[in-house]
């Protein structure tokens, strides 16, 4: 990998990062379990990495642990949105 | 512009979609009315992200990456649909170690692919792998003993160990050595697996001093790593989404570390290094005589104390959690409302073993949420107060926080309970609190004490109410 690559990274990290915490700043105590839960299913985008790297057609030990990466990060991914829905369904029952 | 060119510029737009969707999503998530929506958003954002993934050249083999999709998809949904809301601090656990071992697979298993192919190892991609490793492990290990820790699997206490700090600075030096070594041999593979072996033990050592009471905290930081792990596995596959997501949910992991610090007055490096909570913690501390003697009623007379109130405040504590009290609380709270009783819930930032634990247990018990209170608000309302009842929660009510000086828990805001006219404390015996300190609370005339696990007590106290 480039250095430039690595800066380009970089940029896009930092001003993500910043994005984020203007984003979600001013959370009411109610709601911090569900976004803690749903910003966890958002990690699980390391699915894509393991898409990518388990992509090859023959077997051989990057697929392998890419597999069980995609296994991994989809639980996360998959189990983290629904438990969040699951939760903000009960807050709202109430509201009404 | 022909077909060879459109496809990586798709996915790329894609892409884009994905990442504002995450953003959209998570400003929704922000707000009562439009948080289920945004949740949904951010799902979607993943759906646009993993299909447009999906058609990128490098993957040829779709049908392994389908199978464990389906596999990851079973076993997420099942875990989602079961869980009880009591174990959610397990849950969240348990699927912040999930993406950090992701994370650290993808890393490891591009750098095999580079190995393998004899592509040229770059200092720049391998320190990447080396971050990849080193926080996907952390989180991983991390979160397992932090399950652990929830689950009762291992004490809730922190656990030290002689010299314990040194070893773990010597640790952290093996790590930087090796890494070192690694950038300039990376085909040494022992070193490669010692790095691997080290993040994991960083993580599990990291973990262990951290005591059940500060688990809110320690959560909400492995949520954060999550995040970071996976940008870093950005950084290794050269993947701006990955990028983006795990730096957004690593921000929202550190306010949200932020914020519970700030509910117990404590610095994050004094929650993860100062082992509160342990023995030495609590013998600082429990210097404070104790004067007076402690007042102990049975359910008939609570019952009649809380029934003729006219405002009762309940406050909810890890106690009501373990004992899955939520529902009981709530039948309580609306027979006490049956009698003309104004009930309202005082929530502390930190009561419980994560961010927002209380409120998501009473939201489950279909107790209103215009009854739920947080820490400002309620505080100048004890006054007026005629019961405070207090349930399975201690330091975050003792008002020792507010003038001992020598307490540890000196300077955390607390509930101002002892301001209220009475104060009755339901609680299985006269044991300490997560601090290790006694609570003065329990010691004062208007302090009254009902022994028992939390669900029984309000159990027999809904009954005494029925009959009033």
């Amino acid at each position: 990998m480039e250095t430039s690559t690595l800066l380009a990274g970089l940029f896009v990290f930092v001003l993500s990062s910043f994005v984020g915490f203007e984003v979600i700043n001013k959370v009411p105590p109610t709601l911090h379990t569900p976004l803690m839960s749903g910003a966890n299913a958002i990690s699980g985008i390391a699915v894509l990495g393991a898409i990518l790297v388990s992509g090859a057609q023959n077997w051989s030990l990057t697929v392998i642990l890419g597999l069980i990466a995609i296994v991994l990060a989809t639980i996360n991914v998959v189990g983290g949105f629904l438990v969040t829905d699951r939760m903000l369904n009960m807050f709202k029952k109430k509201e009404a | 512009m022909n077909i060879s060119e459109f496809l990586p510029t798709g996915i790329q737009i894609s892409y884009l979609v994905a990442a504002s969707l995450f953003i959209v999503g998570l400003k929704r998530l922000g707000s009562p009315a439009t948080a289920r929506r945004g949740n949904q958003l951010a799902a979607l954002g993943m759906l646009v992200a993993v299909v447009a993934t999906l058609l990128d050249r490098q993957v040829l083999n779709y049908w392994v990456i389908a199978a464990g999709i389906g596999v990851g998809t079973v076993i997420g949904a099942i875990a989602a649909l079961k869980v009880a809301m009591t174990d959610m601090p397990q849950m969240v656990g348990i699927f912040n170690g999930l993406g950090g071992a992701a994370s650290a697979l993808v890393a490891i298993a591009e750098f095999w692919r580079l190995l393998s192919t004899g592509a040229p190892l770059t200092l720049t991609s391998l320190i990447t792998i080396i971050l990849g490793v080193l926080i996907g492990g952390v989180t991983l290990t991390g979160s397992l003993i932090a399950f652990a820790k929830l689950q009762g699997l291992l004490t809730g206490k922190p656990i030290q160990f002689p010299l314990q700090q040194p070893f773990n600075f010597l640790i952290l030096a093996a790590f930087l050595g090796s890494s070192v070594y690694f950038a300039i041999a990376p085909d040494t593979l022992p070193v490669f697996f010692g790095l691997i072996a080290i993040s994991l033990i960083l993580g599990v050592l990291f973990t262990i001093p951290i005591g059940g009471g500060d688990m809110p905290v320690v959560i909400s930081l492995l949520n954060s790593y999550s995040g970071l792990a996976a940008a870093a596995a950005g950084f290794v596959v050269n993947n701006n989404m990955l990028i983006v997501a795990g730096a957004l949910v690593g921000a929202s992991g550190i306010i949200l570390t932020n914020i519970m610090c700030k509910g117990m007055n404590r610095s994050l490096a004094n929650v993860l290094f100062a082992a509160f909570g342990s023995d030495n913690a609590a013998a600082a501390g429990s210097s404070g005589s104790q004067g007076g003697s402690v007042k102990s009623i049975d359910a008939e007379e609570g019952a009649m104390m809380l029934g003729y109130a006219r405002s009762v405040v309940i406050v909810p504590g890890y106690g009501m959690a373990v004992a899955q009290a939520q529902h009981a609380v709530r039948e309580l709270a609306s027979q006490l409302d049956r009698l003309g009783v104004e009930v309202k819930y005082a929530i502390h930032p930190v009561a419980g073993r994560m961010p927002g634990h209380m409120n998501v247990l009473l939201a489950e018990a279909n107790v209103p949420y215009p009854q739920l209170y947080d820490m400002d608000d309620i505080n100048p309302q004890f006054e007026q107060t005629d019961v405070a009842l207090i349930i399975g929660a201690n330091d975050v009510v003792n008002p020792a926080a507010r003038h001992d000086k020598g307490s540890p828990i000196y300077g955390m805001p607390i509930l101002e309970v002892d301001k209220a006219k009475h104060a009755i404390v339901i609680k299985r015996g006269m044991g300490t609190g997560f601090s290790g300190v006694q609570n003065e609370l329990f010691f004062k005339d208007k302090s009254m004490m009902l022994f028992g696990s939390a669900k029984d007590v309000i159990d027999m106290l809904v009954s005494e109410v029925k009959q009033l």
